[in-house]
């Protein structure tokens, strides 16, 4: 991998404030940002381009959007992190972790995280995922 | 298949054998079940020896003898009650007087077989007060699920309040680091979302309250005679701001001129404010919005038609419930706290028995129609 070149990061979200935030987030990271706000137009935009990190909203078009397009990404770039974004928390009492094997094998994405995260958070984790 | 746990307290061993014998390969079925009850048969010679068993296990249904040597059945029966087991009582005695009966049934036992009994009696008790357990069991059990609706709706709305607090939040962020410059003008678009993102708050918060209004069996409804015409301009004038904004013309009109009804002012308001600030607030730019009243011998029909983004017909389907948003890149910047037409449906069907229909055409518009009873209110109230 070239770590000179500026990476690729995809990021989905139909909510379009999230979306907007987390963007503009990652883009201050110094990431090459692209953004899609549906399944549908992720799906498009992994046909045209191999990111070096996703960031999906989980709950999209449909309740596992994110999980949909997770699969998608690794099967066809299986060296792409992917991070899960979510605001579906313990309060909803639905929760998605991705810590035991057997869930990982499953859901295929490298992490997952609340939409509320901290930015600091995120730009370590974005370092961790990719290596830098 | 399930097993009910079956105490038999009798002084006299023959009945107590003669019980077992006729319900050992005793089973009940009913049709609104897929489930056989059988019976698992405990047997005690005393009122003591009763209350022993019942305090160390499971016990679910209770053939009591009243006469029994040391304390009587009244009192075990007091007992079971003043600890609130979850056993059903069935009475066997020989004095079936009715001071008996009604004692006992003053304590909770569920009904009576006199001494002595044929074995279909006793099957056809047995079979009633199964009934009576299951049923008993099932609304307890409804009860509980009503709680963890109730959980499933506060969780909803604890997200629905967190949303706009993480992107305002995040905005704030943004603007706190200078991510995208150093011009105020860099940030407008962030500022207005927040904005309407706070508005969207207000909104879900004051729904909110007219929601757990209407569940509380809330205030007092103050019936009067309300001219819905006027209630109509109002809240037509109410959303004109927002109307002139995407270049909305509203239409209204009231035939005959003044359509009365007997009616809360603040029910009618929600309804019309919900209807119209709908119409206007998903219809496309330069678009039209008609509200239309009518009034016959015993209806009064209020129907708002716009020529907004639509509806599919599974968006249509789901658009009454509480929370429920329809979410597509039409509605994207829409905001709403998704409870205006649960609490409208509340109002229009369970405090006025009307009727609320809708149809819809993808990008063509949507046509709202309530039908409102004339005479619900004078008769209920």
């Amino acid at each position: 991998m070239n770590t000179t070149e500026t990476k690729k990061v995809l990021i989905a979200d139909d909510d379009i404030d999230s979306l907007t935030i987390l963007s503009t987030e990652v883009r201050h990271m110094g990431f090459e940002v692209h953004t899609a706000e549906s399944q549908k137009e992720a799906e498009k935009l992994l046909e045209q381009l191999k990111p070096d990190l996703a960031i999906f909203d989980l709950m999209m078009e449909q309740m596992d959007s994110g999980f949909i397009l997770s699969y998608k990404t690794k099967k066809k770039y299986p060296g792409t992190p992917v991070i899960i974004a979510t605001a579906v928390t313990a309060e909803t009492g639905m929760l998605f972790g991705v810590n035991s094997e057997e869930e990982k094998k499953w859901i295929r994405a490298d992490l997952y995280m609340e939409k509320s995260i901290r930015p600091e958070q995120l730009r370590q984790e974005i370092g961790r995922l990719l290596n830098l | 298949m399930a097993a009910l746990q079956v105490l038999i307290v009798d002084d006299e061993p023959g009945i107590r054998s003669g019980i077992s014998r006729i319900l050992k390969n005793y089973s009940v079925d009913f049709p609104f079940l897929e489930e056989e009850f059988t019976c698992e048969l405990i047997e005690a010679g005393s009122g003591e020896e009763a209350i022993q068993i019942i305090d160390s296990r499971q016990i679910d249904l209770i053939l009591l003898d009243n006469k029994l040597p040391g304390m009587d059945g009244i009192e075990v029966l007091e007992y079971i009650n003043k600890k609130q087991y979850d056993a059903s009582v069935m009475m066997i005695t020989s004095y079936a007087s009715l001071e008996l009966a009604i004692k006992a049934t003053n304590n909770g036992a569920y009904n009576f077989v006199p001494k002595p009994f044929t074995p279909q009696e006793l099957k056809s008790a047995m079979e009633n007060i199964i009934k009576h357990l299951y049923l008993k069991r099932m609304t307890r059990k409804m009860h509980q699920e009503g709680k963890s609706i109730r959980f499933q709706f506060l969780s909803v709305l604890s997200h629905e309040l967190k949303s706009p607090i993480n992107a305002v939040e995040g905005y704030l962020r943004i603007m706190q680091e200078k991510q995208v410059g150093d011009q105020i003008d860099d940030y407008m678009v962030m500022i207005e979302r927040s904005l309407e993102r706070i508005k969207g708050m207000r909104t879900l918060i004051i729904d909110l309250l007219d929601l757990t209004k209407l569940e509380s069996g809330r205030k007092n409804r103050e019936i009067r005679e309300i001219d819905l015409s006027e209630t109509a301009r109002v809240a037509r004038d109410t959303f004109l701001p927002m109307a002139i904004q995407k270049n909305v013309k509203v239409h209204l009109d009231s035939d005959p001129e003044k359509v009365v009804l007997q009616a809360d002012s603040e029910d009618m308001d929600i309804i019309f404010n919900n209807l119209i600030s709908n119409a206007v607030k998903y219809n496309r730019d330069n678009g039209e919005v008609f509200i239309q009243l009518k009034s016959d011998e015993h209806h009064v029909k209020i129907r708002v038609e716009d020529t907004g983004i639509g509806m599919t017909e599974d968006e249509c389907a789901k658009l009454f419930q509480e929370f429920v948003r329809i979410k597509n890149s039409k509605t994207k910047n829409i905001t709403g706290s998704g409870l205006g037409l649960s609490i409208l449906k509340k109002i229009v069907e369970e405090v006025y028995h009307g009727e609320i229909s809708l149809t819809s055409v993808p990008d063509q518009g949507t046509v709202f129609t309530v039908i409102l009873p004339k005479f619900s209110m004078t008769a209920s109230i």
